[in-house]
């Protein structure tokens, strides 16, 4: 039974022109010691995603639909004690994205830590608290001597580092980690990455990355979960997707990223067209518009999403009509 | 063939401003290195690109070569002309000869002018232009290159009305229509979406063969930089590491430097051979520049003479330039 279940969730935003179609039916899992990748351009729903599952959408955030199953449970339907005390940060916690902004610059990264650990955990007592905030220094690999710091005495490295170490700080079983490596340097990235690689091993963590760059799921995870305008388009292992992608979108996506390691330059493709507006997407497969394989039914039915072979799911009207 | 421009030990420190207190009780003042003596040149019609993480001074050298910035010592030649002490006056007959791309299309438009206005600001500012009908015939005609097609839908809509891609070939419309023989493109599609990039730096690619501009690329993405540039330079703290052919430079990196930086660009391929990144911490502050080479402090192979000699950029073989002790014994 996968840890994680996410199934046909929607959720919507609600704004003076009408709802923003943020995520629509969108379902994965995620299982133990795995990491999937949670790809798309930006605006796509990936965050939404994130949020939802944590139940922190801003208040203009609804979801509509669909369940998220964490140990075969519905947590949608708790009530939010119930799940401030049980799942937020103990079940499953989040790195946010921009490692310059989610720390508060007024207090020392230790009073941060502990604060995370005495919310979320009423008996422990704070010596027992700044404690395991030194031990999470020294797994994120950051001297714990520094632990007295404030947030604009790190680099931003170690910023990221210290987020790490405050989702981690109550043992969750999954971590959802946004956008780690945007506004990082290249090696910094790559340390990041290399970190977040060697705790869910040796954690066994559950993970999700969201990220819209292709190359980092490729190097990190073991499944990806592409999503276009608020919806699953494909979703496989890692090897399918960037061998054997069957999703126009997929395809595209692809050949959009050049190799720095290539033999010969590759030109770059790109897909025609932009992302769509959410408050008003098009009818039938969100993306026919600028599909080059768009048919008639395109435009009227949405695909759903089928399993066309063993574990590889496609949305797409070209492969559901075999 | 002459070279479009060259730069020859160029510097630019910033000077830190200081508090009353510490003006008094520090004897010398601080600087930020940001450009620490590089010299470099670009061959007509080529597209060279500076690659290096962030705060290594990438923007600041661009915004130099256009005189955007004075420089604190060096030399700047355009065309064989020295441009480096030209009074603003003189340098206006070169700014329509130069001309840059910004990288967030979002702020690089004024959102209160409508498209044809933008594109023509330069055109008008520079009194290029004969006549008013030929300020709108070259408008269109740019706009026409640059594939907002067609231009009458697009010449009296605002910048808020257009997506991100549609911006950028704005932004190059309005560097393009003065027709430059060399132009800055810093980082001009990182803040788009990845599907979209490809069609702008096509776009690039085609304005370059039509009118054989010459480009400076500059960029923090090697992936990027590689299907683009026809030569980069590697640039760390200010200075540059290593020069060479874009192919030679990322297949077979030699300063240690760029042989991190590649290993760190992550691949779109699941088998590609996973590499463990060797260099350990961030790069300095440009105010306290490590002794010697810059980059010993991080360096996998450091010897002793890093620590104290500065190595020389070098010609190693020919077209290939190393700033490396490895290298000069």
């Amino acid at each position: 039974m996968p840890l994680l279940q996410v199934q046909s969730l929607t959720t919507y935003y609600r704004t003076s022109r009408g709802y923003v179609r943020a995520a629509e039916n969108v379902s994965f899992e995620v299982e133990r010691g795995e990491a999937i990748g949670l790809a798309g351009e930006s605006g796509c729903g990936k965050t939404t995603v994130a949020l939802s599952i944590l139940r922190i959408l801003p208040s203009n955030g609804e979801i509509i639909r669909g369940k998220v199953l964490f140990h075969d449970k519905d947590i949608l339907k708790m009530k939010e004690s119930e799940f401030r005390e049980k799942i937020r940060w103990k079940g499953i916690s989040i790195v946010f994205q921009g490692a310059m902004n989610a720390l508060n610059p007024v207090y020392t990264i230790k009073d941060q830590i502990t604060e995370a650990i005495l919310t979320h955990e009423k008996n422990t007592d704070k010596k027992e608290a700044e404690e395991r905030a030194t031990k999470l220094f020294e797994l994120v690999g950051i001297d714990p001597s520094r632990i007295n710091n404030y947030p604009h005495e790190f680099s931003g490295g170690m910023r990221q580092r210290a987020l790490i170490a405050m989702a981690l700080a109550c043992n969750p079983e999954v971590l959802i980690a946004d956008e780690p490596g945007t506004a990082l340097d290249v090696i910094i990235a790559a340390q990041v990455f290399g970190l977040l690689k060697n705790l869910k091993r040796t954690l066994k963590l559950a993970m999700l990355l969201i990220t819209h760059d292709l190359s980092i799921i490729a190097e990190t995870c073991e499944k990806s979960v592409i999503m276009y305008a608020g919806r699953v388009v494909e979703f496989a292992d890692v090897r399918t997707i960037f061998k054997k992608p069957l999703h126009p979108y997929t395809q595209g996506l692809i050949e959009a990223f050049p190799s720095v390691r290539a033999k010969t330059r590759q030109k770059i493709a790109s897909i025609p067209g932009s992302p769509p507006n959410l408050l008003n997407p098009p009818k039938g497969c969100r993306f026919h518009p600028r599909c080059k394989y768009a048919m008639d039914i395109c435009k009227k039915e949405e695909p759903p999403l089928l399993e066309v072979e063993q574990n590889h799911y496609v949305a797409c009207h070209l492969l559901s009509k075999k | 063939m002459e070279n479009v421009i060259e730069v020859i030990n160029l510097r630019k420190w910033f000077p830190i401003k200081l508090g009353f207190f510490e003006t008094i009780f520090t004897k010398k003042s601080l600087f930020v290195r940001a450009v620490d003596g590089i010299s470099f040149n670009i061959k007509p019609k080529e597209i060279f690109g500076l690659v290096g993480e962030s705060g290594s001074g990438k923007t600041t050298t661009g915004r130099l070569i256009l005189r955007l910035i004075d420089p604190t010592s060096g030399k700047i030649l355009f065309k064989g002309k020295e441009i480096t002490n030209l009074p603003d006056k003189e340098m206006r007959k070169f700014r329509s000869k130069m001309q840059i791309v910004f990288q967030d299309p979002y702020e690089s438009l004024n959102p209160r002018m409508t498209i044809a206005d933008i594109v023509s600001e330069p055109l008008k500012l520079l009194k290029e232009h004969k006549s008013e009908s030929e300020v709108e015939k070259r408008v269109y005609n740019i706009l026409e290159d640059v594939q907002l097609t067609p231009p009458e839908e697009f010449l009296f809509r605002y910048p808020h009305e257009l997506s991100g891609g549609q911006r950028q070939r704005v932004a190059i419309a309005r560097a393009f229509i003065l027709n430059p023989e060399f132009v800055v493109a810093d980082e001009p599609v990182s803040m788009l979406d990845v599907s979209i990039r490809a069609e702008i730096l096509d776009l690039m690619l085609n304005l370059r063969d039509k009118y054989g501009t010459t480009f400076l690329y500059i960029t923090h993405d090697l992936a990027i930089a590689r299907h683009i540039c026809d030569r980069i330079a590697v640039m760390y703290l200010g200075k540059l590491m290593e020069i060479g052919l874009v192919d030679e430079v990322t297949l077979d990196p030699l300063h240690p430097y760029t042989q991190a930086l590649i290993k760190a660009v992550p691949v779109p391929d699941p088998d590609s051979p996973r590499t463990e990144v060797v260099i350990k911490g961030e790069i300095p502050s440009p105010v306290n520049i490590p002794s010697g080479c810059r980059f010993h402090t991080r360096c996998p192979s450091a010897m002793e003479i890093c620590k104290e000699k500065e190595p020389e950029l070098v010609e190693i073989k020919k077209g290939r330039w190393v700033a490396c002790h490895l290298y000069t014994k």
